[in-house]
């Protein structure tokens, strides 16, 4: 305590050099967390954006030909059916769950009772549930019984439940689908965005007959389980050529049909990403350095400027060590003290930052620093304390008192 | 009691080394007051640093209380300083940030003595030298035959065997050298040993003893007041 006073009476008789100098470390911490805040952001902003869907997933849907092909004209439509999908499931080797997808937009009325409303319908198989990390809060989703049976159940979420039941229990109740009737089996919460929670989900083979698809489906879905990346592009390719073969298109088409690798964006996103951190750290990083350099520097002149001091101090029976412990001391006194403060406008300007983020969408999303980098911050503020003291220290200790009580 | 045995000292300047001290031999008693006198360049300073442990010697033998004063870490003569030795300098050398009362608590500090009791025998040591109102001044605030009592009393708050004054009236007015003379007078009166370095005639003069040094060597060591 006693020491602490004889040192913040000495910073405070230099006030002017010591914010000067305490302002290049407040900057560097600043910065480092303003940096690692936004890279922080932009992880979490692209997390968001693949709740919604299994990273590991590929989903192919059909297109129109764009390359004529064996005699046949560009501008063909291409249809999927019950059979593709049985084909890719036969044919690649790797696909851990896998669903088929029928979809009627908004054009269905659904009612319960007096209440409508206008929902997206869509027909899957069971495993489509974890394709969109569909989250069952009640009953059960979607079983291989339903499909086989071309039950008239349907899952609902709980959006849906509260919009037309009005506080009422769904489950077990029956939905009306333009006509027909429809058990509710389960309800579901989605992650991801808004419109997941708009979604009706009906046995695939139900919806085919519902929708009067006959056996026509319109997209394809599947995992791929811990594949690595590589072999996930390889059973994109063989899915494109299985499709291709089958509908008489050139591999080469680009238009013919949609793939889109899920894992493949989310890989070089999160690279992007990586370095984008990586490019921060080295960035403040060096910032710090920079203030470790000023404080050192600034350290230096005051060592010089106190020359006379540490003399009368040495000769009054000061230890050496007790003059570096001084000069140590205060450096680390006064880079925490301003790193601090760095830290603090740092947070401070992340989180008004993410008051002023729209809610989902963004790029960026939630760009905070965790408690951990915030004590990372303060370990590094206390060694580039000493470091930046150090050779001023050593100094300071070298001062001989004769030299110093001389020097006037 | 203070021995120097032949005290050799030279200082390195480039290329050749000045023989500043050529064998040295002064025996101080406990509770004497000595000058040393002599030309700038007699090495009077010199010496006085070696008596303060404030520099080393290359040969010879220097005792304090027949403890070798030889081969010390930075830390050991810190230590021995401040066991033995009481300075006192023509400039003060008063810490400017700190009130007198501080700057006479401080080697206390660096005993290792709690705050409290550090500042009551500044306090009482204030006193002595008749500053207790002057306690919270910062030296700037005090005239400079003031600052040289500030000294004083911080020279004596460790209770050093031996006063080391330098020059301690070179920067005061014959009226306050004075007064300092006599404070110093009162302090050797009650025991304590002094070491005065000036080229200041008078003031050697109301010394017991006055050492006079020219190009290193004693040439001169008599009893003045006995």
């Amino acid at each position: 305590m006693d020491r602490i006073l004889e040192i913040l009476e000495s910073i405070s008789s230099n006030r002017t050099r010591t914010i000067l100098t305490g302002f290049s470390v407040a900057w560097g911490i600043f910065m480092l967390i303003l940096l690692l805040g936004i890279s922080n952001g932009m992880e979490n902003g692209t997390r968001e954006k693949f709740k919604d869907d299994a990273i590991n997933s590929i989903t192919i849907s059909p297109g129109q030909t764009s390359l004529s092909f064996g005699g046949l004209l560009p501008g063909r439509k291409i249809r999927f059916t019950n059979e593709d999908f049985d084909l890719i499931n036969k044919e690649i080797y790797g696909i851990e769950k896998s669903s088929a997808r029928v979809e009627k937009w908004r054009t269905f009325s659904v009612s319960y009772k007096s209440k409508a409303g206008a929902y997206r319908v869509r027909g899957t198989h069971p495993d489509h549930q974890y394709l969109e990390k569909t989250v069952m809060s009640k009953g059960r989703f979607l079983n291989e019984k339903d499909i086989e049976r071309k039950r008239k159940v349907c899952v609902i979420s709980e959006a849906i439940e509260e919009e037309l039941f009005e506080g009422e229990s769904a489950m077990g109740e029956y939905l009306s689908l333009s006509g027909t009737m429809f058990k509710v089996v389960g309800m579901f919460v989605d992650e991801g965005s808004e419109g997941e929670n708009g979604v009706i989900y009906l046995p695939i083979s139900t919806a085919q007959v519902a929708f009067g698809r006959a056996d026509n489906i319109d997209r394809i879905l599947f995992t791929t389980g811990d594949a690595s990346l590589e072999e996930t592009q390889a059973m994109a390719e063989q899915a494109l050529k299985l499709m291709a073969a089958k509908h008489h298109f050139s591999p080469d088409d680009p238009r013919a049909v949609h793939i889109r690798n899920n894992f493949e964006q989310f890989n070089r996103i999160a690279g992007t990403i990586g370095l984008i951190r990586t490019f921060s750290w080295i960035i403040g990083v060096f910032t710090i350095f920079a203030g470790i350099i000023g404080v050192s520097n600034i350290m230096l002149i005051t060592v010089q400027e106190r020359t006379k001091e540490i003399g009368i101090r040495k000769s009054i029976g000061a230890t050496p060590w007790s003059i570096i412990n001084i000069i140590l001391q205060e450096s680390v006194i006064i880079t925490t003290m301003f790193g601090y403060f760095g830290l603090f406008f740092g947070v401070f300007l992340l989180e008004l930052i993410a008051k002023f983020l729209p809610d989902t969408g963004a790029v960026i999303s939630n760009p905070t620093v965790d408690f951990s980098v915030a004590v990372y911050a303060l370990i590094v503020l206390v060694i580039s304390g000493l470091v930046s003291a150090l050779i001023p220290a050593r100094k300071a200790a070298q001062i001989k008192p004769v030299v110093a009580l001389a020097a006037d | 009691m203070i021995t120097l045995e032949g005290i050799e000292k030279s200082y390195r300047t480039g290329a050749n080394a000045l023989k500043v001290l050529k064998g040295v031999d002064v025996t101080i008693q406990d509770g004497e007051l000595v000058s040393i006198m002599g030309s700038s360049g007699s090495g009077k300073s010199t010496l006085l640093n070696i008596i303060g442990i404030l520099d080393n010697y290359d040969a010879g033998a220097y005792k304090i209380d027949s403890r070798l004063i030889w081969d010390l870490s930075e830390t050991e003569a810190a230590k021995l300083r401040s066991e033995y030795i009481g300075f006192i300098f023509q400039s003060f050398n008063l810490i400017p940030f700190k009130t007198a009362l501080e700057n006479v608590a401080l080697p206390l500090y660096y005993q290792g003595i709690r705050k409290k009791r550090r500042n009551e025998l500044a306090m009482q040591y204030l006193e002595k030298v008749g500053l207790a109102n002057w306690a919270h001044h910062k030296p700037n605030e005090l005239s400079g035959g003031q600052k040289q009592r500030v000294a004083i009393a911080r020279a004596l708050i460790t209770e050093p065997k031996l006063i080391l004054a330098d020059e301690p009236t070179g920067a005061l007015d014959s009226v306050t050298s004075q007064e300092v003379m006599d404070l110093l007078k009162s302090i050797n009166k009650e025991g304590k040993t002094i070491l005065i370095v000036t080229h200041e005639r008078d003031i050697a003069e109301q010394t017991d003893r006055i050492i006079y040094l020219k190009d290193g060597v004693v040439l001169n060591d008599t009893s003045v007041n006995a």
